[in-house]
């Protein structure tokens, strides 16, 4: 690797196919999904959409970490600091104040499921207002970077469901400036209510398992999840005798200025998200060997970002699939569960199977990785898009 | 677009002090910005904010920037508010998707780039008192590597009816009907308001250049004593002597515990004139963008607006370098910027 290379030296996961890294990883090799009615709160919508809904309670999640009530985290923070937890253990970090140490969160939802669940009552009485600040996306940001006991930089993006990818990145040209040592990123979101009804709301949200790149498709199922990693500058690893995961090699951002919400015909933000984070990278096209595609599974996504594969791939795309069958779109954190599931591509050299996928889309002829596929893989790319036209991707490389 | 009005050459000498509870930004016409209905469709950040980025390009050369980057604590509050609203009331039906598609925070930065086709770098940062100034440091980031030339960065935060009803629920906006200002505060709580601020940041020196953004430093927490420490770190990093800073812009805002660390801070510049910006913004998340765009003012007219001093320290200073900005909110997000004359 050059000597610019992002080293990832630990990973952190929650999503509804598992609490940990390894029940993630055997859930997708054994063709798992999570996806289920919602649960966890009353909402009219429950027998209409498919969720990917981690089954733990906010008082189970709040029990695992050890919490002392009552405290007024809510479930974006609280998944977020369970993954976090488990990415800084994941890289051997002990005190995590030794080096120059930032964290960096994104979130889409902040803590809107509490103020949906209290918010008609902050007016009339005081019992749930702890609750009032934590509403703010930063809130959740604050909340684990306390209890993973950082003390320094910390911030948090909001792109939509690009967030975390934006988060990792951010996190990558803030070692490159020499600004810090080692920082851990990534996102969380929780399902709400809010969400479910904005989504639902578009007309994209599919009343079965999501098609990604199918004729058939019929939208998105939303899910909720956090995932992190630790990046490191190749000093600290030196210093530190660290073990590398894998590397960040490629990231891109770019806006497609097409449409609030849709995406443009010919993928113009997505095509150029990939071009500038294989510009980062140094590599041509043809040396990615998967791609963890955004693949929402709305009609307007995958049309979108097979046409910039198509530009950027030309007549040689490689092997590709989305997991979001298997988690639901877990919004701001998608960029980094699926990050953590890029390395872990590396790691295991396979490819993940894109579930439910029958039938070839109409317009061009781009086929997804239906089954396992055991292959050795030197770098992986992975798409993250959102509201607003904000596009990036990231490259992770064989360690 | 501020509580003030508009950035404007006596913007500083027609400023009124704050002494309200919730001071909405005096919205000029928006006529001319967007078609008259998707103009109703805005929000007030969205139109303040779309407003004010064309301002800041507009004092400028550049048209289309290469990154669009902004930072704002609450988000689309109002968007959000209606949406939430309206979930409540119809239990669940009859949604429309305008206000939720709104009610992301990148909305705004995401209409400028709808609006110039600036296909760049776009990323909004949320991270409460120092969203701006998140904001900030990924622009130095993008300008320093030599990754672009320019950057539109703001900062933006609106009142939202019922997310400000919530807010002085808890206790952080000061009770409605109190006539009090940053420096005759009794009551709990501060006076709260809203802003849109741009600027156009660029590589190279113009003839229309402010000043220079040297460095910014975020800092998640810190206890009153930490201050100082902060600030030597901080000068230490940027080879700058305390007796070299000539004025510090400091983020008092009435509440008695907040403004302990601005005592704190301004005790280890004893040389430097202190100034204040709070009683003329009001406070907001991206409300420090305010304090940027004072010290620009001072920087590019080499002036201090007298509305600006927080005291009656105030040396017979005939030219001005050096300036820090000091911001934090509850003892959380501690920023400091340091900007020059270029």
């Amino acid at each position: 690797m050059s000597s610019g290379s992002i080293a990832v030296t630990g990973i952190g996961l929650i999503s509804s196919i598992g609490s940990t890294v390894e029940e993630n990883l055997q859930a997708i090799v054994a063709g798992k999904h999570g996806l289920s009615r919602v649960v966890n709160f009353p909402t009219r919508l429950r027998e209409h959409i498919w969720v990917g809904e981690i089954k733990r309670s906010n008082d189970q999640l709040s029990d695992n970490l050890d919490l002392l009530r009552p405290h007024a985290f809510t479930r974006t923070g609280l998944l977020g600091a369970f993954a976090a937890r488990q990415a800084l253990k994941s890289a051997n970090i002990n005190d995590v104040n030794q080096l120059r140490t930032g964290f960096i969160s994104s979130t889409s939802v902040g803590g809107m499921d509490y103020t949906e669940r209290y918010g008609s009552t902050y007016l009339t009485s005081s019992e749930w207002h702890r609750y009032i600040p934590s509403h703010p996306a930063g809130d959740s940001s604050h909340k684990i970077a306390k209890y993973l006991g950082i003390k320094g930089f910390v911030t948090t993006v909001s792109t939509a469901c690009s967030s975390a990818a934006n988060a990792i990145m951010m996190g990558a040209r803030l070692i490159h400036a020499g600004r810090l040592d080692r920082v851990i990123v990534g996102g969380a979101d929780a399902l709400s209510k809010f969400t479910i009804n904005g989504f639902h709301s578009l007309l994209i949200l599919s009343d079965e398992p999501c098609q990604p790149f199918d004729k058939q498709r019929k939208g998105l199922n939303l899910g909720e999840g956090a995932a992190y990693l630790v990046l490191e500058s190749q000093k600290s690893v030196k210093q530190g005798s660290k073990n590398v995961l894998a590397y960040l090699t490629g990231y891109g951002n770019a806006n497609d200025a097409f449409h609030q919400t849709a995406s443009s015909d010919d993928g113009e933000g997505a095509f150029l998200a990939m071009k500038k984070a294989l510009a980062v990278a140094q590599l041509r096209p043809q040396e990615i060997d998967y791609v963890n595609v955004h693949g929402t599974a709305t009609p307007n996504n995958d049309l979108s970002e097979g046409r910039a594969m198509q530009r950027i791939f030309k007549n040689e795309i490689p092997s590709f699939s989305s997991t979001k069958p298997f988690t639901g779109h877990t919004l701001a954190a998608a960029g980094a569960i699926e990050a953590v599931y890029s390395i872990l591509a590396l790691q295991q050299n396979l490819v993940f199977p894109n579930l439910h996928f029958n039938t070839p889309m109409e317009e061009f002829d781009m086929i997804p990785q239906t089954t396992i596929q055991y292959r050795s893989a030197s770098h992986v790319l992975s798409n993250s898009f959102g509201f607003g036209g904000n596009c990036s991707s990231l490259i992770f490389s064989k360690a | 677009m501020t509580t003030q009005g508009v950035w404007r050459p006596d913007f500083f000498s027609e400023a009124r002090e704050i002494d309200q509870a919730i001071t909405t930004a005096d919205q000029p016409s928006y006529k001319g910005l967007a078609s008259p209905a998707a103009i109703r469709r805005m929000s007030r950040g969205m139109k303040m904010g779309m407003y004010a980025a064309q301002q800041a390009l507009g004092e400028t050369a550049v048209t289309v920037p290469d990154a669009i980057i902004t930072g704002t604590g609450l988000g689309c509050s109002e968007d959000s508010d209606k949406f939430l609203r309206s979930m409540w009331e119809n239990d669940e039906q009859f949604l429309t998707p305008t206000s939720f598609i709104q009610s992301t925070h990148n909305t705004v930065a995401a209409q400028i780039a709808l609006q110039l086709s600036c296909k760049g770098y776009n990323v909004t940062h949320v991270n409460g008192a120092s969203s701006f100034e998140s904001a900030l440091l990924d622009t130095l980031l993008l300008l320093t590597s030599g990754e672009h030339k320019n950057v539109l960065l703001g900062g933006i935060d609106e009142i939202a009816e019922q997310t400000y009803a919530f807010l002085q629920a808890a206790g952080y906006i000061k009770a409605s009907g109190l006539r009090e200002t940053v420096k005759n505060s009794l009551s709990p709580g501060v006076n709260y308001a809203e802003g849109a601020q741009f600027f156009s940041m660029g590589v190279d020196q113009t003839e229309t250049s402010y000043g220079e953004v040297v460095d910014v430093a975020l800092q998640n927490e810190l206890d009153i004593p930490e201050a100082g420490s902060f600030l030597q770190d901080f000068l230490t990093t940027n080879d700058i002597q305390p007796t070299a800073i000539d004025a510090v812009i400091l983020g008092y805002n009435g509440d008695e515990n907040d403004d302990l660390f601005y005592n704190a801070l301004q005790q280890e510049l004893p040389l430097t004139t202190p100034l204040y910006y709070k009683h003329l913004s009001g406070q907001f998340d991206s409300c420090s963008a305010f304090g940027l765009a004072a010290a620009a003012f001072i920087l590019k007219y080499q002036t201090i607006p007298p509305v600006l001093y927080w005291n009656e320290k105030n040396p017979a200073k005939t030219t001005w370098k050096n300036i820090l900005i000091y911001n934090h909110y509850r003892g959380k997000d501690h920023t400091l910027v340091l900007v020059r004359t270029c």
